[in-house]
């Protein structure tokens, strides 16, 4: 391959000077009309980081009522919309748009495309999901209709049925949680059409499937997972709306439905949505930690195996959310075996991570430090995960508060910490100026301890009987203590994040300039300028291994020797 | 930070200040399903125990060993891209681990849910109502709610539970976790569990599936009997509620208001269904399923305004007047 094939840091910026002179107004003009994916995927990203900070201080103010027993800081109407409120808006507005974003911006840089295959599908999905989050939050003014304001979903964020029936939900708050969750499903199911399409038909030449970096395969395993898991959410919603609305009977158990029916469809889509969201967040660590480590990732093929084995195994081992609804015996031992198997695969990536450091000269930048967190917590995430497949346990821990503290250490210690990762390492590609280092390590060393006393201790509480969703509890039953040492922790995880959010903005002007390749990295949005212009490269890449870059600074050594 | 978060918690205390002190830790099994599953956690945490060491020392070993020394020149480490011999060693260790999890767990998944019910088994059916649990004996002829009565049994003479389990509205679910793990109790649907407590006492736990506004206070306890006092139990449920003269009128207030749709008391025309049976209210330690103690003055508060301890539950303020209420208490207070 020619060595100049690939222009780092001199592709020729042909697009005419803008924003600078234009006044606000041309600027949102400008925002709101695009069809950029870096503009859609800053705007994805944005969008989450807001209702991440919305869904934080719903986190907060349970966290105050809960710090002490027969708390009345709450009600107990307004701590049941807080929980449900939370729950909805960390997995469908937070997570769901920003693994979207992240792969909206990188997916095409990555493969040397100048676009997403569908642009205005891209944008049409953006608002979708936009609207979908506004729809959502319209509740709290109109969720009880003309005649009360102040209000919101009050039924969990799986809603089980039939408590979310007229019968016993009447006012409107459940409709616009149903609502809400169809109109940004549509918008998600938009934005994966969008990725597969994408990475099938858009990359560059020279780039054949297994030469992808393993983040555009994993976003094309979510991406098709996404197709799946989406629609049986969508139809139960709208079965439910059919129920309130047209007088259906789908979970109306009045009149003869059936309330296992939405629990099915729920964790149909519920269970692998749980991979939706954490295979963007291996794929970030895919590419970081190979980085940082100044090694080649180990075991590529075994990887693109184990996330495609983990995609298929996530669709079949829903119902180990159910182990308490009364199946029959050989129902749970077939989904108990299916969800162990699920460790297999996920043995086989840590395992691999582990090989990718080893031998390495490990750099521990911020973004790597969150990826060493996220390892750690990822593995005891999965080892209480495991515990929780056995059926006989899960009778007791399912709808503790361990189920809690255990999923909080997929979405938190595994997922968010690879997103502050990614933040950290694409910063400087989406802004051109560095996250500031200094301030990263408070943000980082924060967060990680206000993590660990929040989600180590809410264990606890779980295995002396505490349950979910509760609004308060009896003094005197050893519950105290701990919930008080997790509240604690959750306001130092606050503080942490608001550091983050003031690095970002500070950053933004302040921040030292990246240049285009400020990691010495090897995937290929490092070979245009950092921000990338709108047509991401001046001359279309061509690649000849999974690390082109690698192979141009290393032409005595490439990769493609080796593949 | 702990005094500021006490301060935004404002601790008015309403009911609860006064109630048992009792953790109902998995951890304490006191009733053969209970016990299995404690063994099971055991075996399961030393396993995973054992994984989390090995897995976490070697990840702490690479990066300690394999930082980046400020000594070290710059130059780029052997690129290594993969074996598949050890990936091999590594997918067979994670399968054998699995078969060995999966067959303990059937064993125990087995032996719980497929335990046979003895003759002798005590039967019980509850049902889960917003926000309360009603509790028949169908062989017994009794009915009461939110405190279930069950004999100890011992290995001389085995006397399991076996729990009917049926909702009348919304989904709800059945923990006391000393004493078994849960299970659902789901509208349209008839789930089964079963209890053999070995020890007297009482078992606190409580719904453990958010059914509405008032989940938290849907509390339950299990009061755990010597043969002798269960039978003796048994035989003053068994009985038509007491009539005292003394409190005609509380009766009359009773049955002439509104609270005789909701509520059954035996021998009256009280016999509504849709709240717990009075027939022996004082027999229970609690009211509105545990939400605060049965004394007279809390009975006095519950009646005037349910929300006082438990806002939003079903039950409506009836806007008695002052003397009402206290004639209604009275009444209730000689239902032994």
């Amino acid at each position: 391959m020619s060595d100049r094939a690939i222009p780092i840091g001199e592709s020729i910026d042909l697009t005419p000077p803008q924003g600078m002179a234009a006044g606000w107004l041309e600027l949102l003009h400008d925002w709101v009309i695009t069809v950029d994916h870096k503009k859609l995927g800053i705007m994805y990203i944005g969008y989450a980081l807001i209702f991440l900070l919305v869904g934080g201080l719903e986190a907060m103010l349970i966290r105050v009522q809960l710090a002490v027993s027969n708390n009345h800081f709450l009600s107990p109407e307004t701590y049941n919309r807080m929980f449900t409120m939370h729950g909805t808006t960390m997995v469908f507005l937070m997570g769901m748009p920003i693994i979207i974003g992240i792969a909206n911006y990188l997916v095409p840089l990555m493969i040397g495309a100048r676009d997403m295959a569908f642009p205005r599908l891209n944008a049409f999905s953006f608002w979708m999901t936009a609207f979908g989050g506004l729809l959502l939050y319209y509740s709290f003014i109109g969720g009880v209709g003309l005649y009360g304001a102040g209000s919101a979903p009050d039924v969990g964020w799986f809603a089980y049925a039939p408590l979310t029936e007229k019968a016993f939900s009447p006012g409107h708050t459940t409709d616009y949680w149903a609502l809400a969750l169809i109109v940004s499903g549509f918008g998600t199911i938009g934005a994966a059409v969008n990725i597969i399409a994408t990475v099938i038909s858009m990359r560059c030449k020279g780039m054949t499937l297994f030469r992808m970096p393993l983040l555009v395969w994993l976003n094309l395993v979510v991406a098709s997972l996404i197709l799946v898991t989406i629609s049986p959410l969508t139809a139960a919603q709208i079965m439910l709306e059919i129920d309130r609305y047209l007088g259906g009977h789908f979970f109306d158990t009045q009149a003869g439905g059936s309330a296992i029916v939405w629990i099915h469809f729920f964790w149909i889509f519920g269970h692998p949505e749980v991979y939706v969201l954490v295979l963007p967040a291996f794929a970030i660590a895919n590419e970081i930690i190979p980085v940082f480590s100044r090694k080649a990732i180990f075991g590529y093929p075994a990887m693109v195996a184990a996330s495609v084995g983990i995609a298929f195994i996530s669709l079949g081992v829903w119902a180990h959310h159910m182990f308490t609804v009364g199946m029959t015996s050989a129902s749970n031992t077939f989904f108990v075996l299916s969800t162990e198997i699920v460790a297999i695969p996920t043995g086989i990536k840590i395992f691999n991570w582990l090989a990718t450091i080893w031998g390495g000269k490990v750099r521990f930048t911020t973004a790597m430090l969150f990826c060493i967190g996220f390892l750690f917590q990822f593995l005891i995430a999965g080892l209480t995960g495991i515990m929780l497949s056995v059926a006989p346990w899960d009778w007791q821990l399912h709808n503790s508060f361990f189920v809690i503290a255990h999923f909080h250490y997929v979405l938190v210690g595994a997922i968010t910490f690879c997103l502050f990762a990614a933040f950290y390492y694409w910063y400087p590609k989406v802004t051109g100026r560095m996250l500031d280092e200094k301030l990263g390590k408070w943000h980082f060393w924060l967060f990680v301890i206000g993590f660990h006393v929040t989600f180590d201790f809410m264990h606890i509480p779980g295995l002396l009987g505490m349950p979910r969703q509760i609004y308060t509890y009896e003094p005197g039953r050893g519950w105290d203590s701990w919930n008080m040492i997790v509240s604690l922790g959750g306001a130092v995880q606050a503080i942490a994040v608001l550091v983050f959010v003031f690095n970002l903005v500070w950053s933004y002007s302040k921040g030292t300039v990246a240049g285009a390749d400020p990691w010495d990295a090897w995937t290929l949005e490092w070979a245009t300028t950092s921000p990338p212009p709108v047509y991401n490269f001046a001359v279309e890449p061509v690649v000849s291994s999974r690390r082109p870059l690698w192979d141009l600074k290393h032409p005595e050594d490439p990769d493609s020797r080796y593949e | 930070m702990g005094s500021a978060l006490l301060l935004l918690s404002a601790t008015s205390q309403m009911g609860w200040s006064q109630t048992v002190q009792q953790t109902p830790s998995i951890f304490a099994p006191a009733s053969t399903p209970a016990h299995q599953i404690y063994e099971l956690s055991l075996f399961t945490l030393g396993l995973t125990g054992g994984i989390f060491v090995v897995v976490a020392g070697l990840l702490t070993y690479a990066i300690i060993r394999y930082r980046h020394r400020g000594s070290q020149d710059d130059t780029e480490p052997p690129q290594v891209y993969g074996s598949n011999q050890i990936e091999l060693s590594w997918t067979v260790i994670p399968v054998l681990i699995v078969v060995v999890l999966f067959l303990t767990t059937t064993r125990v998944i087995l032996a719980v849910q497929d335990a046979p019910k003895p003759p002798a088994a005590v039967e019980v059916t509850v049902t889960g109502h917003q926000f309360w649990w009603e509790f028949q004996y169908p062989k017994l002829g009794i009915v009461t709610a939110n405190e279930l009565h069950v004999p100890v049994s011992d290995a001389a003479s085995p006397r399991p539970t076996y729990l009917k389990l049926l909702s009348a509205d919304v989904d709800h679910s059945f923990w006391v976790p000393e004493l078994n793990g849960k299970t659902d109790l789901i509208p349209n649907r008839v789930n089964e569990t079963w209890i053999d407590p070995q020890k007297t006492g009482l078992y606190v736990g409580q719904c453990a599936q958010f059914c509405g506004k008032e989940h938290a206070k849907m509390l339950l306890r299990v009061y755990v009997q010597s043969p002798a006092d269960f039978a003796s139990w048994v035989k003053n449920q068994q009985q038509t509620a007491v009539q005292q003269q003394s409190v005609e009128r509380g009766r009359e207030v009773f049955e002439t208001e509104a609270c005789a749709n909701c509520h059954t008391i035996s021998g009256t025309t009280a016999q509504g269904r849709f709240g717990p049976d009075l027939s022996h209210f004082m027999s229970r330690a609690t009211l509105a399923a545990g939400a605060a103690e049965n004394t007279p003055e809390n009975l006095r508060a519950w009646i005037k305004d349910p929300d006082t301890f438990k806002p939003g539950c079903l039950m409506p303020a009836m806007k008695l007047s002052d003397q009402e209420i206290d004639e209604v208490a009275d009444y209730l207070a000689t239902l032994r």
